[in-house]
């Protein structure tokens, strides 16, 4: 019997108060594909960055093909035969195929000769040997990206690579380049390497994996076999693995879904109570060619919440930069308080009463060493200090009403921003437009990496926002946030709205709609092979 | 007090220094000297302020040493051709204003590097005045001198000019949302765009701006003399760059203010005299001005260590 090439026990990891794993086992045997799922924010990037050595688990332990590893590193991981695909390949663009292959198989010393033939033949080696028709003299930049991961896998192949993490590897990928990958990942199973598997697209993990793990909240809530897929070709001898590996129980497409969504919405969430008004901004056929948004059309009503749910990368920031004229739109049309308007400039956008918290408040949502009453007033400056002569006591009276009203905690309105918690500089975020009076308000994640406490506090002010009058479109990952606060759901996949659903809808649907599985259909299927759907 | 340790600090070295000469060379403060030291960091003190603006909206402008020596010698040409003294003033402005625009629009409209931008301007203006001028002073006709003034007058004048600029901008940065503005734009670009400033606007006047204040200290400096070097100003960036990064501004952007660089100025410009008043040999001045300026750095570099962790 041979040990699992990874076996991952109980792995915990903690960010400050946020615990991403939570008692997290996994395993992988020679020759599986292994898919791991999750929604955003569930813990795959941090399992990933613990089994390539960048993150190390607070709890837990690691073993490698039977034998524990105490302390991982990135380099130790190397060693150890665990390479990582990721979506955007780490190659030299200015170097050729070969060159590239070279600086990471040939060891490392800087007066070495270059055997430039050798070197030559032993790329077209590995690129034969996992079907590649890429010329090792090509220049990277020349390449497709799917030949770019092409050479990567040809890498981890050169390096001895027994264990390969693909993270989303088809996310940019056309039909025909994912079908020539997937060759690839096969012949990889065949020869006994074991596969992790990101991905978000279902159709691909039918047709592609062994098992699948879901991961929710920093837990594991299963492992499944996923039926009908184990093929000939893969070399496992049997064993007690293999018995334990077909006493899983196969899984479903909706079942997989249930699982990924798992909780039910709870309670805590304010009430809708607000009265729905006047549509302030109407959106048609709305698209934007240089950030892929298309055709989104969309209205949102004065106190009203509309949530915009999605996968990362699903095109819901992208629509926010839009209408906020930082990346302007370039088709369709924006009719904001029943007039056609062109936004072309954050300037613009906030003339007309729109106001955006970004997505990386701790980046851009405030300025983290200034003042927290700087910040407060940074939006509305025109309007409160008539002539551009700032009025200090206006200002700090300003801050003292927001911080009062928002239950900022702070020294003063003198403290940099920088100093608050994270909930508390989303407050002062929020404070910054609301002193701008706007119509429209589009909310970013707007509790990503808060705590608990002030999340449900910015969801009270959301909603006290709402029944003012104020539209809000509020883009969340957090799917029971998502579900607790919208009065409507867009969902938006692949640049455009891909479903709308009512309020109290089943999150099952939302993730159905954003996983691009018709909800109607979900349930019915009943042979993996059926699932795809384009 | 606390906000502001970094400008107290280099005030109390300053104060402590003077004690010193107070001590040990008395002879330091005799007027008619002191009032020349002033006179001629007058115009250095000018160009330090629009340096500060620029280093605090992130920014550098290594290009200003060749702009004054362009305006000082087109000046002086023009004087030289009876030009009269009221359109001298606006033209060494207006002047200099262009060359800040010059380096304003690569960087701000192309989002150029600004170190690379000025380097080239830099270059570009010196060999441009060298092929035009090969090297000759240019003379300036009678009557320009200190404006007419007696010597004392033009001094006191200069001095004057000097520090009213000093005091409207410093006011007009904490007071204008203009100068917030830079702040906010040197401390997160982006994030002022989100708020609906325009950096790149912001960028493109601050440019001009130090190029105009530029074009003002040259104009200064050419009265202080009969005549126009056409290599004044060699150097000069570094000195007000110098004063600029003493005086507490962040090299990063975003933090400091013109008090602070006029102490830093004055700390300085004192060390050479001093030096000649101590009978200390001159050559340790650029010693200890390094050690300063390495001082001062090394202390932000801690301070902004320390506020990562």
């Amino acid at each position: 019997m041979t040990a699992p090439l990874l076996q991952l026990n109980s792995v915990t990891k903690s960010f400050g108060a946020v615990r991403a794993l939570n008692g997290v086992s996994f395993d992988l045997r020679a020759g599986e594909v292994h898919a791991l799922l999750g929604e955003n924010g569930a813990g795959k990037s941090t399992l990933i960055k613990i089994i390539t050595g960048a993150h190390q688990p607070d709890g837990g332990s690691i073993e490698i093909q039977g034998r524990r590893v105490a302390h991982l590193t990135p380099a130790m991981a190397h060693k150890l035969g665990i390479a990582c695909i990721y979506q955007q390949p780490a190659l030299f663009p200015d170097l050729t195929v070969a060159e590239n292959i070279g600086l990471r198989l040939e060891p490392v010393s800087p007066l070495r000769k270059v055997k430039w033939s050798q070197r030559r033949e032993h790329a077209a080696q590995l690129l034969q040997r996992i079907g590649a028709e890429i010329s090792p003299d090509a220049e990277v930049r020349s390449l497709s990206m799917p030949e770019q991961q092409l050479v990567e896998i040809a890498c981890a192949i050169g390096a001895g690579a027994r264990i390969v993490i693909m993270d989303e590897p088809t996310a940019s990928l056309t039909q025909t380049e994912v079908e020539l990958l997937f060759n690839v990942v096969r012949e990889l199973r065949a020869g006994g390497v074991g596969v992790i598997y990101i991905s978000h697209r279902l159709e691909e993990i039918f047709e592609l994996a062994d098992r699948v793990t879901v991961l929710r909240d920093g837990e594991s809530v299963g492992t499944r076999s996923v039926s009908g897929r184990r093929g000939n070709e893969a070399q496992i001898s049997p064993g007690k693995g293999q018995s334990l590996l077909t006493s899983a129980p196969t899984i479903t497409e909706s079942e997989l879904i249930k699982l990924m969504v798992g909780r039910e919405v709870s309670s805590i969430f304010p009430p809708a109570e607000s009265e729905t008004g006047e549509v302030v901004l109407s959106l048609k056929n709305l698209g934007c060619s240089i950030s892929g948004v298309k055709n989104v059309t969309l209205d949102v009503r004065a106190g009203e919440v509309v949530g915009l749910a999605g996968l990362v990368g699903a095109g819901r920031t992208e629509l926010a930069r839009a209408l906020f004229g930082i990346t302007p739109s370039d088709s369709g049309e924006v009719i904001f308080n029943g007039e056609i308007v062109a936004i072309r400039s954050p300037q613009e956008a906030i003339a007309l009463g729109i106001a955006y918290v970004p997505e990386d408040r701790r980046r851009h949502g405030v300025i983290l060493e200034m003042p927290i009453a700087h910040n407060m007033t940074m939006a509305i400056h025109s309007r409160v200090f008539p002539g551009g002569w700032l009025r200090f006591g206006t200002e700090r009276s300003l801050a003292l009403d927001f911080i009062r009203d928002l239950d900022v905690r702070t020294f003063g309105p003198d403290a940099p921003a920088g100093s608050l918690s994270g909930g508390n500089q989303q407050k002062v975020a929020l404070a910054r437009w609301l002193a701008a009076k706007p119509k429209l308000l589009i909310l970013d994640e707007p509790t990503q990496g808060v705590d608990v406490g002030a999340k449900s506090e910015i969801h009270k002010i959301i909603r006290c926002l709402a029944k003012d009058g104020l539209a809000v479109l509020m883009i969340s990952s957090d799917l029971p946030e998502v579900l607790g606060m919208s009065d409507r759901i867009a969902v938006m996949r692949g640049g455009t709205i891909a479903a709308m659903l009512p309020g109290k809808s089943d999150a099952r649907d939302v993730m159905a709609a954003a996983l691009g599985q018709a909800s109607e259909d979900r349930g019915n299927r009943k042979s993996a092979k059926s699932l795809r759907v384009e | 007090m606390k906000r502001h340790f970094r400008e107290f600090s280099v005030a109390a070295a300053l104060v402590l220094g003077l004690l010193v000469l107070a001590v040990f060379a008395p002879a330091f403060y005799q007027p008619q000297p002191l009032l020349s030291l002033l006179t001629r960091e007058a115009p250095t003190l000018i160009v330090a302020c629009g340096m500060a603006l620029v280093i605090i909206s992130r920014q550098i402008d290594i290009s200003v040493g060749s702009q004054f020596a362009v305006c000082s010698v087109c000046t002086g040409l023009l004087a030289a051709s009876n030009v009269p003294l009221v359109l001298l003033l606006p033209a060494s402005i207006g002047l200099g204003a262009a060359m800040g625009a010059i380096n304003g629009l690569l960087i701000a409209g192309l989002h150029l590097p600004s170190i690379v931008v000025t380097l080239a301007t830099m270059v570009t203006w010196r060999e441009a005045l060298r092929w035009k001028q090969q090297g000759v002073f240019v003379n300036l006709p009678d009557g320009l001198q200190w404006f007419g003034l007696s010597q004392l007058g033009g001094q006191w004048a200069l001095i004057s000019v000097a520090v009213v600029v000093l005091v409207v901008l410093a006011i007009a940065m904490k007071h204008l949302a203009l100068g917030r503005f830079v702040y906010a734009v040197g401390s997160d670009a982006e994030a002022a765009r989100l708020a609906g400033i325009r950096p790149q606007l912001t960028t493109f006047g601050v440019f001009v701006f130090m190029g105009a204040l530029t074009g003002l200290a040259a104009m200064m400096n050419v009265v202080q003399s009969p005549q126009v070097d056409p290599k004044s100003g060699t150097g000069l960036e570094l000195k007000v760059i110098a004063a600029v990064v003493v005086g507490g501004v962040a090299i990063s952007g975003g933090r400091g203010n013109l008090w602070g660089v006029f102490v830093g100025l004055l700390l300085l410009a004192c060390i050479s005299p001093a030096l000649t008043h101590l009978h200390v040999e001159a050559y340790w001045e650029k010693a200890i001005q390094g050690a300063i300026i390495l001082l001062a750095v090394v202390a932000d570099g801690v301070r902004s260590k320390r506020e990562r962790n």
